[in-house]
Parts: C-alpha cells; structure tokens; sequence
C-alpha cells in the first residue's frame, strides 16, 4: 500500500536535562532525516520524559532541541516552541482517541486545526483510514473500537498532522497478543515506507528490530548503549540489552523457505505474515534453542553451520558459548551464542578455538522484517 | 469510559433493563436498615405533604395571580441565573481544573464558600457590596444610576451566588475524570490552545455539564435566604416562588403547601426532561 501523506522527513538533534523528584534525564541524540532510533529501557529509565520534552509537553532544565533547522527548544537563549507550533506528533501508549468524535472525525481532527476546509479534512481522513484498513469503522465512536482497531485510527491521525517527527510511547503495550503483530506491520509501512523520522519508545526488541535503525538504552536518565539496531541487539554491552536481547540474529534477504544468507545459505524458520520475499530480513532465536555438537549432526534441526568457540562465559547454571567464524564456515556466525548446561560442557570438554557445529530447530526460529540497511 | 477498552461494539442505548442472569456479589443486609431509613427521610415528607394538600382547592389555589406571578417570576429568574452560572462558572471550573497558577486551591475554597454558607449570610454580603452604601454599590449609584438592591436583578445576582459552585463542581469533576492527556494529545496534534478548548475541553465538559445545569437551576428555584435578604419581597419584582410560599403559610396553610407541591413538580420535571445521565452514574 502506498502512503498518501507524503512523509516530511527531517533532521532531529536534542540535548535535554531535566531533574524532577529522584530522577535525572541527561541524554544527547540525534537522528539523521528518515531515520528510525527505538529507545529502549527498564521502567522509569526516563523514555517517556524524553519523549515529553522532545513534545514540548515538559520544558528542560537545560538543553537544546533543533529540527530541520528549526530551534524548538533552547533552554539558554529562553526559547520554547509551545507542542502545537513543533511539528512533532506523541502517540501515547492508549490510543486517547476524542470520545466525542467518529473516527473519521479523531482523523480529520488535525487537518481541522491547520484550518483545512470540512470537506478537504474529510478525504484526507478516509484516505488515511483506509490506509490503516479501518474504513469501514469511520463512523464509530471510538468506545465502539477494539483496542487494536482504536490503537490503528490513532496512528491515522497521528499521520493526518504530517509531523516532521513521529514519536512513539510504547505503541503495543496496551495491545493485547493477537492485535500487535497487526499494529507492528502497519508501523514499518508507515515508518520505513514513508521515511520519517521517528523516535519508538518500546520494551520489546523485536519492535526495535522490525522499526529501527538505531538502538538506544536508557537506563536511569543516561544513555548506556547506543548504536546500529542489530549490533546493539546482537552484540549487548549493557546489562539491560542483553536481558532485554537474549536473542540471536541471523540477517540476510527473505526467501519463500526462510532468510537466505548473503553466502547463499537459507536459515529456516516460522515466517512473519507480513514478511516479503526478497525484502531485508532477520532470522530471530533465544540463544537457549542453539545446541552445540562435535561432528555434523544428521537429526531433525534444519539449520546447522560450523563454528570456532571464541569464549566460554558461565552465567548461573548455564554456560554461553560465543561462536567466531569457522574457516569454511558462514562469516554470520561470528558472534552467535548457544546456551548450554555447565554439565554439557563438561561432557563434550568444549574449549575455546575447538571446531563444533551449531543447531538450531526451524521451529524455534521466528523470521522477521529488518529495519535499515544491513 | 475509556477509548481503549474493547467493550460491546454496540451499545443499546435504549434498554436500561438488568440482565436477570447477573449474578451480583451480595449486599450485607444489615446495609438495608440505614438505607431504607435515608430513603424514608427524603421520601416522606414530600409524601406527607401530598397528604395534606388540599386536592380539590389545589386548581384555583396554583392558579391564583399571585402564585403564578411568582411563579413565572421564579422560572425566569432561575433560567437566568443557570445561563450566567455556564458562561461564568464554565471558565471557571476550566481555569480551577486545568489551569497552573500559585493559589488555585485557595481559589477553589473561596467558590465553594456559598456551599457552606447559609444563604441569608450570602445575602447579606451581597447587600454590603452591591448595596447603596456598600463597596462597589455607592459609586454605581452616584457615577451610573443604578440600584441593584431589592430589584429582578438583585434576585437573580442572590441565585446565581448560591448555585454557581454546583455546576463549579459538576464541571471540574468531568474535567479531572477525563485527564489532562487528551488536551496534551490534541495540542501535539497541531491544534492551537483555542482550538483545544473549543474542541476538546468543551465536550469533555458536556457529562457534568447535564447534571451541573439541573443542580444550578433547582438550586435556583429554590432559593430564599439570599434573596429575601438582598432582594426583599416586593410582589412582581422579587417575590419568587419560596418567598411566596413562605408569606402564605402565614395566613393560608393550603394555598403554601399547594405551591410547594408545585415547586416539587417543576424539580420533578426538569430532573426527568434533562435526566443528566452523569448524575445517575452511567454515561
């Protein structure tokens, strides 16, 4: 599907400060026009002040907000561009559609504001219904809408504000299971179809790796961890990243039987419905579904490469095993993990440098869309 | 209630009726005995003064000059009084609920003094501000000509001082139900603080809006201490309904309790014409 709303894509860069009762923000971001950062963190990390003062619903103690050019916030020089006059649409966790208005009136409620004739909001809001496939709700309340569908006509009108800057609290969080997977594949078309700047607060990983470019980690009002989605997620520095993580990633192109590896190798695994073929995709599994054996094993696991142990590192009563590229082995290799028992260790005297095949059942593997460029 | 709640995708309006196969969580019986006492100290004397009436004279005695100069004198007074509390105690109940000034708790305390007041005090402060020697009433009187005591005017300004913090309430409750987010929404939404107010913060107004206009107009209606003090009760200019009837029951006991029950049918039928749902817990 096409997006209507030609996308505004621009370039953010903020500095913010703020300390309120038993918490201090201090982050410095920026992101270049089209760009997507997922910010991620434990509670009370500090995402959504952020995304407050990015809105200009909170006012820092210091710092500087710019977009495209444009000074929104500039605590020194006393500026504040008030949230109406900034250009940058927040969508909540709940959707907080109006309860007074249809959906297609919560939809045309932005272009209304700009002062756009009745009739002119009115198709520019049925376009963008249709284009979160709600049409056929435009004319209900939304205390008739199911938290899905609500959640979908709030990212309508997010849209009918042509915002130069998206920002995103947790979406899916007040999404029950079935209703997610729906609202995420409209968020990458819209995000990465459209090419605006946005900036998604989320608890999920699989979020960041299906939205973003870049990855953030807050934790207690500072930045520990930033950099490319799939490093940071693949390679976790942070505590917080790795709990969060705990997952391993194979990236490559999406083919009809799984994700087929820039060596040509096809990794395989449950199928995202959205997930196209020939589009960037990940190969997603916990570290704990990866069994580690000496010669090629000949049972069910589908998916079974070479590789070097580069470390071995005890964590509890399980062991992770970091992979390095095995020479004729697949160069993605290199930083995987499988999580074995310590007694497993033991029973195969696996030793760092040794040559052992990795295992993975398809059925443990979930493919999904990749966000930027690989 | 809230936009996210998944609820029945339709909702009929129209049946209010229980569904027998709910299985409630009991009531502890002993709850009856004060309940049913509270009803009865409502419901009784309305019932006590139905009994007393005097059916057959009722007729000529609501239909009397007097009774219904007074009568249409409180209607109007009391509908003037309800449209100055909305276009004045609105904003009010906006700038209490919404807005971020140092004091506004004082603020509150002071509009919900005539709550707690008696009426006739109220009365009596109206007539030292606006009275001919009061504060503000001496210089209407020398620079304007105008005499607001014991005047139309003075009896719906009585009304007015002693109904406005129940629409006050009413409102500011709606506002704070509804939270702060949905303004914040519409503002990152573009919408300018005009807008957001006229488009927002306005139908978040309308549930208390119901219920507070019938509480401001009954209110109203039945008003007496504040205005006999500030208004007297001069037949046609400011004798209303309650002064009426408190000025009958001195000589004729049954054209009083004829008028009060005339009173109680006008609340009856404003409560059921204007049945504020808010004030009967749905919405």
């Amino acid at each position: 599907m096409s997006t209507v709303v030609p996308a505004r894509a621009t370039a953010l860069a903020a500095e913010i400060e703020l300390a309120r009762a038993g918490f201090a923000l201090s982050v410095a971001l920026g992101l270049a026009p089209g760009e997507v950062l997922a910010v991620l963190g434990p509670n009370g990390s500090g995402k959504s002040t952020l995304l407050a003062a990015l809105a200009g619903l909170l006012r820092p103690d210091r710092g500087r907000v710019t977009l495209g050019g444009r000074i929104l916030t500039d605590v020194t020089a006393g500026r504040h561009v008030p949230p109406h006059r900034r250009g940058i649409v927040l969508l909540p966790q709940r959707p907080l559609l109006f309860p007074h208005l249809s959906a297609l009136g919560n939809v045309a409620f932005p272009p209304r504001s700009r002062g756009v004739h009745r009739r002119t909001a009115r198709v520019v809001a049925e376009q963008l219904l249709s284009e979160v496939d709600c049409l056929e709700l435009a004319a209900r309340k939304p205390a008739q809408l199911s938290g899905g569908q609500a959640q979908r006509v709030a990212v309508a009108r997010a849209l009918a504000a042509d915002p130069e800057l998206l920002l995103l609290d947790e979406p899916m969080a007040a999404l029950d299971v079935d209703a997610a997977p729906t609202l995420r594949a409209l968020l990458r078309r819209v995000l990465r179809g459209g090419g605006r700047t946005a900036v998604v607060v989320t608890h999920d990983p699989l979020d960041a790796l299906v939205l973003a470019d870049r990855v953030l980690v807050l934790s207690s009002g500072a930045i520990v961890e930033q950099g490319p989605t799939r490093s940071v997620l693949g390679r976790p520095r942070s505590a917080f990243a790795a709990r969060i993580a705990g997952l391993e990633l194979v990236s490559g192109t999406a083919c009809p039987d799984g994700v087929r590896t820039p060596e040509g190798a096809v990794f395989a695994g449950h199928r995202d419905p959205t997930l196209l073929a020939g589009e960037p995709a990940v190969a997603v599994f916990p570290a704990r579904a990866v069994s580690v054996h000496w010669e090629r094993p000949t049972g069910s696991p589908r998916n079974i490469f070479p590789v070097t142990i580069a470390t071995l590192e005890p964590r509890g009563d399980v062991v992770r095993v970091r992979a390095g590229a095995a020479t004729g082995g697949p160069a993605w290799a290199d930083g995987l993990h499988a999580e074995i028992t310590a007694a497993a260790v033991a029973d195969l005297e696996l030793v760092p440098g040794a040559r052992v095949w990795f295992a993975v059942k398809a059925a443990e593997v979930a493919l999904h869309p990749a966000a930027g460029q690989s | 209630m809230t936009a996210t709640s998944p609820g029945p995708l339709r909702r009929d309006t129209g049946d209010r009726r229980e569904d027998t196969h709910t299985a409630r969580t009991a009531l502890p019986t002993l709850l009856w005995i004060p309940a049913v006492g509270g009803f009865a100290l409502i419901a009784l004397p309305v019932f006590g003064l139905a009994w007393k009436a005097d059916w057959i004279r009722l007729p000529e005695l609501v239909t009397r000059p007097a009774a219904l100069q007074a009568l249409e004198l409180s209607l109007r007074t009391a509908f003037v009084s309800t449209v100055l509390c909305v276009v004045l105690g609105g904003p009010l109940a906006v700038v209490l609920a919404r807005g971020h000034l140092p004091g506004l708790r004082a603020l509150r305390a002071v509009v919900l003094l005539p709550l707690v007041l008696p009426p006739v005090v109220g009365g009596l402060a109206l007539l030292y501000l606006l009275g001919r020697a009061g504060l503000v009433g001496q210089y209407l009187e020398t620079w304007f000509k105008i005499r607001i005591p014991f005047s139309t005017a003075a009896v719906v300004l009585a009304q007015t001082f002693v109904a406005m913090p129940f629409l006050v309430v009413s409102l500011e409750g709606a506002l704070r139900m509804a939270g702060e987010r949905y303004e914040e929404v519409a503002a990152t939404l573009g919408a300018r603080p005009w807008t957001v107010f006229w488009r927002v913060t306005v139908p978040l107004l309308f549930p208390g809006l119901g219920s507070g206009v019938v509480l401001a107009f009954a209110r109203a209606m039945g008003e007496f201490g504040a205005t006999i003090a500030f208004a007297g009760s001069l037949a046609g200019t400011t004798r209303t309904l309650p002064l009426e009837i408190y000025l009958q029951r001195e000589s004729d006991v049954d054209a009083a309790v004829a008028l009060s029950l005339l009173l109680v049918a006008v609340a009856a039928l404003v409560v059921v014409l204007v049945r504020p749902r808010s004030a009967e817990g749905v919405r």
